[in-house]
């Protein structure tokens, strides 16, 4: 393979790194890049968090006390945005750069340059985008969906957030070549394919997914600004567009995106249910297949979004039974992890803790989408806070709980250092209580008949709403307890060993603690390569 | 504001104390099902919902007793030794990958068949064209040609305004009022014609289980038969985002006999165009629906 003459090269700049502003602003190794990325993620969470908060707290009881409704359906529209594109996909690409190279066996990423124009394309797109905030009319509120003709209503701030989401697709679509080629042509002689860990393996099926959706909803949102400035009417009637053609658009690019915030999950949970069961990873081959069936069927169930739109019979037939089946892969995720822990030795740490709650909750969320899939019932569901509940299921306890146990895993990997487990249990018992709290309930509202994005309430929604009110502050602020966990560790954390998890295997934990700054330089030895189908 | 405030107080002891005598006063904490609602399709979805819903409690007592037994059974801590030989079975992943088929086609035959029903909107009985206004509805019967537009009632609207210091409990359905209800008829099909002169809008009253976009430039059908007996007024809201006010367009639709309808239907034709001033000023006529360029705030 090509990479060995690559490894030796590596060599000449022996942890050789430049100090201060420059290793950042020039960074071209993978752990830099990767931190960034994840610091980066965490300021947009906790900015996104501070949006839902303010959503949280004008909803505590009915009647207007905090912001105008104008403001409100910004900070919705903007939560959304954050969190997307500036939270969980840059979590993930930041945890791909730290990991990938570790667990294939490469020095660093293929692309180091690329890597460093792809993270640094997102403060500027992200400037760009919170800018809006002080245009005047105000930041985007014509939610993260962005449909015409009420999106096309927007103030100033319409071509910053256009432009700004162009610069989040470049950034995801060179992050995803950079994970392509490091997996297809940089992994260590020797190791096929199938003997990768399931995070690359889910990694490098998301890439895919990122590089044929990005550019498709680049098309929608550069036709929405033609249609602005330029006299286009590709989504206004009268003009002969049609406003729905967006939303097709919109959420072909859309339900590929949603799995693209959950596959690298799985690919997490795949590695620590196996480490804390202290037993390999059940139907490893499966569980591939059954990434690469959900990404398939990804793209052709994209119209259950908008059931209610007025498609003809067959058209709601077909994507109601495309949808359903999507349950089935994901019934083999499921079965494949209960039958690793099946007969294993079982301990709770932080990071398990994280992927059980994951798999409890995320299971939770597979059921209301089960639900959701149902056409008929759906009439019922669209558009109300089932629908909230149903995709705050999937996407916190979801992707950002295996994003938090990721973190707890590897952080002694990363640093060196041991985070303190109290800590760590605190802000899982409390994250997972507030999430609860939080959300079950936006299932009740949504069936008694509360619309999603309103500002305000009928009395008869009181109750529920300020109970998950309450939960989104304790979750909320929990949240604290996760940066003083990673703080604490970082700065004073016990000394961690090689291999501080028992059951771990891979040859991220080959690696010596912490990992040197160029991961493989002499590519590991084919004895501790991981077994074909493990 | 003091009033606001021991409300937040009454709720948060409702809430500490769980006393029932608390939650008497708030029927919300017992609003937790979809409504089973007053026409046919209402009930064939609730029903649907319910089927799907206790399949999924099933799967979740198995998937769910599965984890909590493996956690419970197989602890570090209680010594158990990890059997690192089972990694695969080609025979189980055949058991889980059929069986879950097996409940999706039953759960898949009564879903197919209810949405047959659901869109076939042929003989109807009564047309009624609705559109969607930033932020109100019109309403047009169009074989009676009466037509007025319906807004939110002048209470709820003081009430909503940002601290306004009224006590939204205080007001009788609250933001789901409005000036001027939809009359039907019960024991009717009545078809709604949907569309919108601005952006778009979702029509939607639980208790008739449907929900359609209004959309501009796009003629949608949607349908209902109230059943008899059913008379009464039944409340519902814009559910698809629609800009500021999106909150603050209900939807009344007051269900009467056939006798009671006929009454309404010669009152309106015989008074004087009532609905002309809440129709005047920036909202257009009807016939140029679809042909408005949105627009540019």
């Amino acid at each position: 393979m090509a990479n060995t003459a690559h490894a030796d090269h590596a060599h000449d700049h022996h942890d050789h790194k430049p100090h201060g502003l420059k290793r950042w602003l020039y960074a071209t190794n993978h752990k830099d890049i990767g931190t960034m990325y994840l610091v980066f993620a965490c300021i947009m969470f906790f900015g996104g968090g501070a949006m839902a908060l303010v959503i949280r707290a004008e909803l505590f009881q009915p009647g207007l006390q905090f912001v105008d409704p104008s403001f409100f359906n910004s900070m919705t529209t903007m939560h959304a945005l954050l969190m997307i594109f500036g939270g969980v996909m840059p979590a993930w690409t930041g945890l791909a750069n730290w990991m990938v190279p570790m667990q294939v066996g490469a020095p660093d990423m293929a692309l180091p340059r690329l890597n460093n124009f792809s993270f640094w394309l997102l403060p500027f797109a992200f400037t760009l985008l919170l800018g809006t905030l002080f245009v005047p009319g105000g930041a985007p509120a014509g939610g993260w969906t962005l449909y015409p003709p009420l999106v096309l209503q927007g103030g100033d701030s319409f071509p910053f957030t256009i432009f700004a989401i162009h610069l989040m697709g470049i950034s995801s679509i060179l992050g995803a070549i950079n994970v392509v080629v490091t997996i297809l042509n940089m992994r260590a002689p020797g190791m096929g394919l199938l003997q990768m860990p399931l995070f690359c393996w889910t990694w490098l099926i998301t890439a895919y997914l990122l590089i044929a959706v990005m550019p498709v909803l680049a098309g929608a949102v550069t036709m929405l600004l033609t249609d602005h400035f330029f006299g286009t009417t590709f989504f206004t009637a009268s003009g002969g567009g049609d406003p729905v053609m967006f939303q097709h658009i919109f959420w072909f690019f859309g339900h590929p995106e949603v799995y693209i915030l959950i596959l690298p999950a799985f690919g997490v949970v795949s590695e620590i249910i196996p480490t804390f069961s202290r037993k390999p990873l059940f139907g490893y081959e499966s569980m591939v297949y059954a990434t690469a069936s959900i990404a398939f069927l990804s793209f052709i169930v994209w119209a259950h979004h908008m059931f209610t739109v007025g498609m003809p019979l067959a058209g709601q037939l077909f994507f109601m039974l495309s949808t359903m089946l999507i349950a089935i892969p994901t019934g083999v995720k499921v079965f494949n992890w209960c039958a690793t822990m099946w007969k294993g030795s079982i301990s709770f740490e932080t990071p398990m803790l994280f992927a059980l709650a994951f798999l409890f909750l995320f299971t939770i969320g597979g059921f209301s989408g089960l639900m959701l899939a149902i056409a008929p019932a759906d009439f019922q569901y669209h558009d109300t806070y089932f629908v909230v509940a149903h995709f705050h299921y999937v996407l916190v306890p979801g992707a950002v709980f295996s994003i938090m146990a990721g973190v707890y895993y590897w952080l002694p990997k990363w640093c060196g250092r041991m985070y303190n487990e109290r800590l760590g249990k605190a802000h899982f018992w409390l994250s997972v209580i507030g999430v609860n709290v939080l959300f079950f309930p936006q299932h009740f509202l949504g069936l008694a008949g509360m619309p999603r994005r309103i500002p305000d309430y009928s009395t008869q929604f009181a109750d529920w709403n300020m109970v998950s009110s309450i939960g989104a502050f304790i979750f909320g602020f929990s949240q604290l307890l996760f940066v003083a966990a990673i703080w604490n560790a970082v700065r004073s954390g016990e000394k961690a060993p090689q291999r501080p998890w028992e059951g771990a295997t891979g040859l991220d934990w080959e690696l010596p603690t912490p990992a040197p700054y160029h991961s493989w330089e002499t590519p590991p030895a084919a004895n501790i390569l991981p077994k074909p189908g493990h | 504001m003091s009033t606001k405030f021991r409300n937040v107080l009454r709720s948060l002891a409702a809430l500490t104390l769980g006393t029932t005598t608390s939650l008497t006063a708030h029927a919300g904490f017992g609003d937790l099902n979809m409504t089973r609602g007053v026409t046919e399709i209402s009930e064939n979805i609730y029903s649907l919902h319910m089927t799907i819903f206790w399949w999924c409690v099933a799967i979740a007592f198995f998937v769910f007793g599965w984890m909590i037994w493996s956690l419970v059974a197989f602890r570090h801590s209680q010594g158990a030794k990890p059997d690192t030989q089972m990694t695969h079975s080609t025979k189980a992943e055949i058991i889980w990958t059929v069986i879950p088929v097996v409940i999706l086609v039953i759960m898949a035959v009564p879903a197919a068949r209810s949405l047959i029903a659901i869109e076939d909107t042929s003989n109807s009985e009564l047309s009624i064209k609705v559109t969607g206004y930033q932020w109100k509805w019109q309403y047009d019967y169009l074989d009676e040609k009466v037509s007025f537009f319906s807004t939110l009632d002048r209470t709820s609207n003081e009430t909503r305004q940002l601290q306004s210091g009224k006590d939204p409990r205080a007001v009788e359905n609250y933001l789901l009022d409005v000036d001027k209800p939809l009359v039907v008829p019960e024991d009717t099909k009545v078809r709604l014609l949907l569309t919108s002169q601005d952006v778009i809008h979702a029509w939607w009253v639980p208790a008739f289980g449907l929900k359609k976009d209004a959309i501009p430039g796009t003629v949608n059908e949607m349908w209902f038969k109230v059943k008899t007996g059913k008379t009464g007024v039944y409340r519902g809201q814009c559910v698809e985002l629609c800009g500021r006010d999106h909150g603050f367009m209900p939807i009344v639709v007051k269900v009467v006999t056939k006798d009671e309808f006929k009454a309404f239907v010669a009152a309106q034709k015989s008074a004087p165009p009532a609905s002309a001033p809440a129709a005047s000023g920036a909202a257009p006529t009807v016939a140029s629906a679809g042909a408005g360029t949105p627009p540019r705030g």
